[in-house]
């Protein structure tokens, strides 16, 4: 029997629209923007201004703290403004407007597409130069990659967990990585392992990808230390803790993180933007996202430069169909809805879908039926029923009790629910706000 | 009739010892209470409100009786009226505090703030205002969920169907601070009632540069200072394209409303323009170099007369 983690999941429609289409390469925009904060942590600072010369690949905002990430020009042109753009949650955020003219790469940046196997660089120059070039996870969490791989003082990893399962459905970005770029895909593993002292990297892959499956098992034979782990599909396989259970059946404890029981986990996107990084000398400029959609003319993958307007993309695949009631960033289980076409693509882009109006219509909300299907679903063992009554009457030391902390958003019980609950948008509100008492107790 | 009478004497005889021990370990474990924390609460108006900062009036009352010096200590129910009884009871001079009410400081209604999206999750402005920017181009303002009704105890709000913006009624509103704590997007505040009930301020919290406000809202505060140049009182400033008002220093000549060019500032209650100002039973507190100065731009003041009126009576 295939692995899988050990309590709850779902298993929701796959609608892998675009599973067989090659990833295209976007067509550089005439203008791109640029956020200094596409990432989790401190926004950075930029250390251009209105009318300077950039190239692909320069520096235009420098990291400001160690949970921070550098940010590098896309595109080459002439600053246009530094300025309050609106992201895609509506909120103004400083960006870097560029007015795109050519495309000049700075000179030490590798294009060739020739595969470099040899690692010459050591731990700490890995570990700088992921930095340097501004990685983040980009499974969409959007975590600096430079923190995760320095263990703290006292740790040890174990081993190496990438993270190739893309549990939400109707994402493919991943899927084509692996299929495209498989080789790139574990020389960068083997780079992570050597940057984290460890002999053992499992790359988990779900099975309803047996052709990535297939692929990456044959190239492997090539590589020391690298294992793929055929898993069950289910739902939130992707989660770090779901992933540590499936894989090498470790629970990860209570508010600590992976590396308490000597695993870190790396999307399988991260390490190709680190074979890049480490072996091409190229810094996080694009990446790839998926945009779909059941009513979408041309659901594709597309390799696409950080800053690109979102109707660039949706203009690639054919243009939005008349019945679209919702664009979501990112899968239809953890995405959110875009409030603008406006906004540019980030770091943490990993797919748009566009949903028709009749899939995205909410239904009235019931009274809870106490059929305890949110429980039995709940991947980290929570009571969402019960968090949420919590959270609606703010009883905020019963919420802290119960784990709310723990909760990883994916969504499942709400997904579940029978009487259409909101559960994790109240869920959420109360995880803030316990947070924020948490953080103020300190 | 024997088991009768004895069961009778042992049951008494039960209770007598029993009395007896109660009384002296009563004696032994008794605990103090100041009597006055219980005439005060009887004082207190008994809402439980939370609205002095304590946990009910209980709690309130112990903490006057505790205290030194209650002239920082407010019920904002009971006002002034309940104030200057306690302090009679505990033996302490009360200053009159000024009554405060609550102001909702937006005014972008369906008119003036275009929606450009459509929110369809859980109706609460927290979750709404954790998830993104509101349905409008406008970050700062009124959600329009209503979270701020739903908090008041007093039944002094209600959501105005045709602008979608909660309304306050006056005369029910205690200055409890219940609604400024719903709001996540901080735009209602305690103000000061003002004489008659006359007040000015800025209906808006849009911290983003003049352009970008305005094409949000049509009646957006832009930050262009007119206002704070034209306050004879230095009561305005303006911070992060921000306009503010300071009602202890604001004399209520209403200058500022007529400069402002997006008419974010408003008046209340206040009679309308024609009257002149001078006539204002208010104006003893105006100095007479504003008074003056309000009487020559009188003339210019009145063909905005009639759009003053509306926003009172849309704001009431």
């Amino acid at each position: 029997m295939l692995k899988t983690f050990s309590i709850g999941g779902i298993h929701p429609a796959e609608n892998k629209l675009s599973a067989e289409s090659a990833i295209q390469v976007l067509p550089i925009p005439q203008m791109v923007s640029i956020p200094i904060s596409q990432h989790i942590g401190a926004p950075a600072t930029p250390i251009v201004k209105k009318g300077d010369e950039v190239k692909v690949g320069q520096l235009i905002a420098k990291s400001s703290g160690f949970v921070s990430a550098n940010i590098h020009s896309s595109v080459s042109g002439t600053v246009f403004k530094v300025d309050e753009i609106m992201d895609a949650s509506g909120f103004r955020r400083t960006s870097v407007i560029i007015n795109v003219e050519g495309d000049e790469w700075l000179e030490h940046i590798d294009r060739s597409e020739e595969l470099v196997k040899e690692i010459s660089a050591s731990k700490e120059e890995i570990i700088k130069r992921v930095g340097d070039a501004g990685i983040v996870g980009l499974g969409g969490a959007t975590f600096p990659a430079h923190v995760k791989l320095s263990v703290p003082p006292g740790k040890t990893a174990e081993v190496l967990i990438i993270n190739a399962v893309e549990c939400e459905p109707y994402l493919t970005s991943d899927h084509r990585i692996m299929l495209e770029k498989g080789d790139e895909v574990l020389v960068g593993t083997q780079i992570l392992m050597k940057a984290l002292e460890v002999n053992k990297a499992i790359i988990g892959i779900e099975n309803n990808k047996p052709d990535a499956i297939a692929h990456l098992t044959k190239l492997a034979a090539n590589y020391n230390g690298i294992e793929i782990c055929p898993l069950k599909t289910q739902y939130p396989q992707g989660g770090e803790k779901q992933l540590i259970s499936a894989t090498i059946k470790r629970e990860v404890p209570s508010g600590a993180l992976p590396i308490e029981v000597g695993a870190v986990v790396q999307n399988v996107g991260t390490a190709y933007a680190v074979y890049e990084a480490v072996q091409k000398n190229k810094p996080l400029i694009e990446r790839v996202a998926t945009i779909t959609g059941k009513s979408l003319k041309n659901p594709s993958n597309w390799m696409f430069r950080i800053g690109t307007p979102v109707k660039d993309i949706i203009e690639a695949a054919g243009g939005m169909p008349e019945d679209t009631g919702k664009i979501v960033g990112g899968g239809p289980m953890m995405g959110k809805a875009l409030s603008s076409i406006d906004v540019p693509l980030t770091k943490g882009s990993s797919g748009l879908l566009l949903l028709p109006r009749e899939e995205t219509a909410r239904k009235a909300t019931k009274a809870c039926i106490r059929c305890g299907k949110c429980v039995s679903v709940c991947p980290m063992g929570l009571e969402p029923y019960l968090l949420m009554v919590c959270a609606d009457k703010k009883d905020y030391e019963r919420l802290e009790k119960d784990a709310v902390m723990d909760c990883i958003e994916c969504g499942s019980c709400s997904y579940t629910c029978p009487a259409n609950r909101p559960l994790l948008d109240y869920i959420r509100l109360g995880k803030g706000k316990v947070g924020q008492i948490m953080r103020a107790r300190k | 009739m024997s088991i009768i009478a004895i069961t009778i004497l042992a049951l008494c005889a039960i209770g007598v010892t029993a009395a007896i021990i109660l009384y002296f370990v009563a004696q032994k474990f008794k605990v103090y209470e100041d009597p006055r924390i219980d005439e005060v609460e009887e004082a207190l108006p008994a809402a439980n409100c939370g609205g002095c900062g304590y946990p009910g009036c209980r709690g309130f009352a112990e903490a006057l009786v505790k205290a030194d010096d209650i002239s920082n200590f407010n019920c904002p129910v009971g006002g002034a009226a309940v104030m200057s009884h306690v302090g009679a009871l505990l033996g302490h001079e009360i200053k009159a505090a000024d009554p405060t009410v609550a102001v909702v400081r937006c005014n972008g209604t369906c008119e003036n703030r275009p929606k450009t999206n459509q929110y369809d999750g859980a109706a609460s402005c927290s979750i709404a205002a954790s998830l993104y920017s509101g349905e409008t181009g406008c970050q700062y303002g009124c959600l329009g969920l209503g979270e701020c009704v739903e908090a008041c105890n007093f039944d002094a709000m209600y959501m105005d169907e045709e602008t979608g913006l909660p309304v306050i009624i006056e005369d029910k509103c205690v200055s409890c601070g219940a609604c400024v704590k719903a709001c996540p997007n901080n735009i209602i505040e305690l103000r000061k009632k003002g004489p008659k009930s006359r007040r000015i301020f800025v209906s808006c919290v849009n911290k983003d540069k003049g352009a970008v406000a305005k094409k949000a809202c049509n009646v957006a505060c832009i930050g262009c200072r007119k206002c704070e140049k034209e306050c004879p009182f230095d009561a305005i400033t303006v911070e992060n394209n921000l306009a503010y008002i300071d009602y202890n220093k604001c004399k209520l000549c209403r200058k500022c409303v007529v400069v402002c060019p997006t008419n974010a500032i408003h008046e209340l209650n206040f009679p309308p323009r024609k009257e002149k100002p001078a006539a204002n039973p208010d104006a003893k507190t105006v100095k007479p170099v504003a008074t003056k100065a309000e009487v020559q731009d009188a003339p210019k003041a009145e063909p905005k007369a009639n759009d003053s009126k509306d926003e009172t009576s849309d704001n009431k």
